[in-house]
């Protein structure tokens, strides 16, 4: 995987770095698969799948690319469809970010995945430049009337409903709390998802805190701490900011739901559960429209339907049967309609 | 806002709060005793990115704290002979230099934790010093005396901090050079000697604030300090360069911060106005910094180089 970072900017910059202090001186679907529990002690890592297409990929992404979260579970859903993309990883800063963007498509990329809602006014700009060549942004609910980019969106208040369903079995009406970043997007879907699982079980309703930062670990970390100070006996989060918050729940013996990877291996027997987005899903989707020459114009949502969000259930963590059972039946009724999350 | 005023909840929130400003604290006023010799850091946010990675790392392959913290003193010492070559040796502009520091600071951190670490990988945090007796104290105890020992020394640095500044021939030659060098070295002090050894003792604090604070949340992740370093620069300016006041702007904004995620996790502040909430302590710093600036006159020379020619 041929891997791009601002770190090689960064590196280059470090190493620069002397000599431009020393100038400063001088110059002063259906069968969606839509559970899974694992196999205690099994390994969750992704294998490399077969390639689907001869298309050549480049993804722009805000954090780590093993993160275990959002930037994760796209390099991990790239990796089932056997595509090795040039990986620019750790832009928080947009402008970083566009330059990458720009960069790929300039040096001919087929297809740039600009991974994060915050690039879309870059994308804005930057994808007429480049009519040949085939966007994918999200997560977005709409192309911005662009012809070559795809958006895409998870569903996430559906994982986030069959999470707190769970959580709720769990508590028997016990406080929950949730550590939430930034009120937009993904996150809010996931965050009211789990609020109307929990109560739709019976449960109070969870305590939300939203830091205002997707980045800042140490806001989640006394978040999560204020939520058990509270009395709660579940923990849940979304973002890149949540490590700290993991760390509470395991420092005091509290389970962990997670979302957008699989983050079992942060602990092997605290996360409970997982929503993991599975991109593929409607990344195959595209590349089929791409190779028919539409390079973009529609938006497509993963789902527990299309197979695109999977509940990954912690097989080490020991939930009963009947739960397990519970669950499932809450996501059939979910992707029947019965149940609507929202 | 009944529920808030529960022991439970407020002695959680002292102790929060306390928690919270300890990397400020450490951090702030480290660059107290720089700015009081004149010279402005604006890297104490990349020199404790790389104490806190060093630390970080050095616990995660070792399993022994203290090492770590004393890998993120080492770093920080080896930073602020850096930048005193840079600032002092080539008279570089401080600003220039300073944002310099902490652009490798993020950059290099970042690279480190990606070669060496990847994944976020969780360590043990720094355990808990139970005060003997005092940690006993109902509710007052764990408000207080239930904190990681570096807690404690960043407390105690404040009447160290200002006994040097204040009693001792360095801290005098230090004041001295911050408000007219000119002056103090025609009376036969070394304006650069002095200069370098409030970096060094800056960028040392800088390390250890960033050790302090990975070693608390015992994980690492890019850009961990998410600007905190900047917040203590102008905690510095907040506190009038006395170490005092520093403590003072640090437990306010330790303490807003802690407020308002406590107030939002009992729904006192309803969750359509948490973007506003986010920004409170910063507001109410600023605000502070506002009122105070126009009382309070910094040291002469702030990031004024010296030269004798």
């Amino acid at each position: 995987m041929n891997i791009h970072r601002p770190h090689r900017l960064r590196r280059l910059f470090a190493l620069l770095f002397a000599t431009a202090l020393v100038a400063a001186a001088c110059g002063s679907d259906g069968d969606s698969g839509a559970t899974a529990t694992s196999e205690c002690g099994t390994d969750t890592s992704v294998a490399m799948g077969d390639s689907v297409t001869d298309l050549t990929f480049a993804l722009v992404a805000p954090s780590a690319k093993d993160d275990l979260a959002f930037t994760q579970s796209m390099v991990d859903s790239l990796t089932r469809l056997g595509i090795e993309p040039q990986i620019t990883d750790g832009t928080f800063i947009v402008e970083e970010a566009a330059a990458a963007i720009r960069g790929y498509a300039e040096e001919g990329v087929d297809v740039v995945i600009a991974h994060g809602t915050q690039y879309g006014g870059s994308l804005a700009e930057i994808a007429p430049d480049f009519p040949d060549t085939s966007f994918i942004w999200g997560t977005a609910t709409d192309t911005q009337g662009l012809d070559n980019v795809f958006a895409y969106y998870p569903e996430a208040d559906q994982g986030g409903y069959v999470n707190g369903w769970i959580a709720a079995e769990m508590t028997d009406g016990a406080a929950m709390g949730v550590v939430g970043p930034v009120e937009a997007g993904d996150a809010v879907a996931y965050v009211n998802g789990f609020i109307a699982g929990a109560t739709a079980n019976g449960a109070p309703a969870p305590s939300v805190v939203y830091t205002g930062s997707f980045s800042d670990v140490a806001l989640a970390t006394e978040t999560a701490q204020a939520h058990v100070d509270n009395g709660a006996q579940v923990l849940t989060g979304t973002s890149q900011s949540t490590v700290g918050a993991v760390n509470v729940a395991a420092a005091n013996d509290i389970p962990w739901f997670g979302t957008q990877s699989n983050q079992e291996a942060w602990s092997t027997d605290l996360v409970v559960a997982s929503q993991v987005y599975h991109w593929d899903v409607v990344l195959d989707d595209m590349i089929e429209s791409i190779e028919g020459g539409t390079l973009g114009g529609e938006a497509m949502a993963i789902t527990l339907q299309n197979g695109g969000l999977v509940i990954e259930i912690n097989g080490c963590y020991g939930l009963d049967d009947s739960v397990v059972d519970g669950a499932e039946g809450i996501i059939a009724e979910i992707i029947d309609g019965t149940i609507d999350p929202t | 806002m009944s529920d808030f005023f529960t022991l439970t909840v407020l002695v959680g929130t002292l102790a929060s709060g306390i928690r919270t400003a300890m990397p400020y604290l450490l951090a702030a006023l480290g660059e107290t005793v720089g700015q009081r010799s004149g010279v402005l850091n604006l890297g104490v946010d990349g020199v404790m990115l790389l104490g806190a990675f060093g630390g970080y790392y050095t616990v995660l392959q070792t399993e022994n704290h203290w090492l770590g913290v004393l890998v993120g003193l080492a770093i920080g010492l080896g930073m602020g002979l850096v930048y005193a070559l840079v600032t002092i040796v080539f008279h570089a502009e401080q600003g220039i230099s300073g944002i310099g520091i902490f652009l490798f600071g993020l950059g290099f951190s970042d690279l480190l934790f990606q070669e060496l670490v990847g994944t976020p990988r969780p360590i043990k945090p720094l355990p808990k010093v139970e005060i003997p007796l005092l940690a006993d104290i109902p509710h007052l105890g764990p408000a207080f005396f239930q904190h990681n020992l570096l807690t404690y020394v960043a407390f105690a640095l404040v009447p160290l901090t200002t006994w040097m500044l204040m009693k001792t021939t360095f801290g005098m030659n230090v004041r001295a050079v911050g408000e007219n060098p000119q002056a103090a070295d025609s009376l036969g002090v070394s304006v650069a000697q002095t200069r370098m050894g409030a970096i060094l003792f800056g960028n040392t604090m800088a390390g250890l604030a960033g050790a302090g604070l990975s070693l608390q949340l015992a994980i690492f992740q890019h850009n961990l300090t998410n600007g905190l370093g900047f917040i203590a620069v102008a905690l510095v300016y907040f506190g009038a360069w006395r170490p005092r006041w520093v403590l003072a702007g640090a437990l306010l904004y330790g303490m807003v911060t802690a407020t308002r995620l406590r107030w939002q996790s009992l729904d006192i502040i309803p969750r359509g106005a948490s973007d506003v909430a986010a920004m409170a302590p910063a507001i109410i710093t600023i605000l502070a910094l506002v009122l105070l600036a126009s009382r309070v006159r910094g040291p002469a020379a702030l990031t004024k180089p010296f030269s004798r020619h």
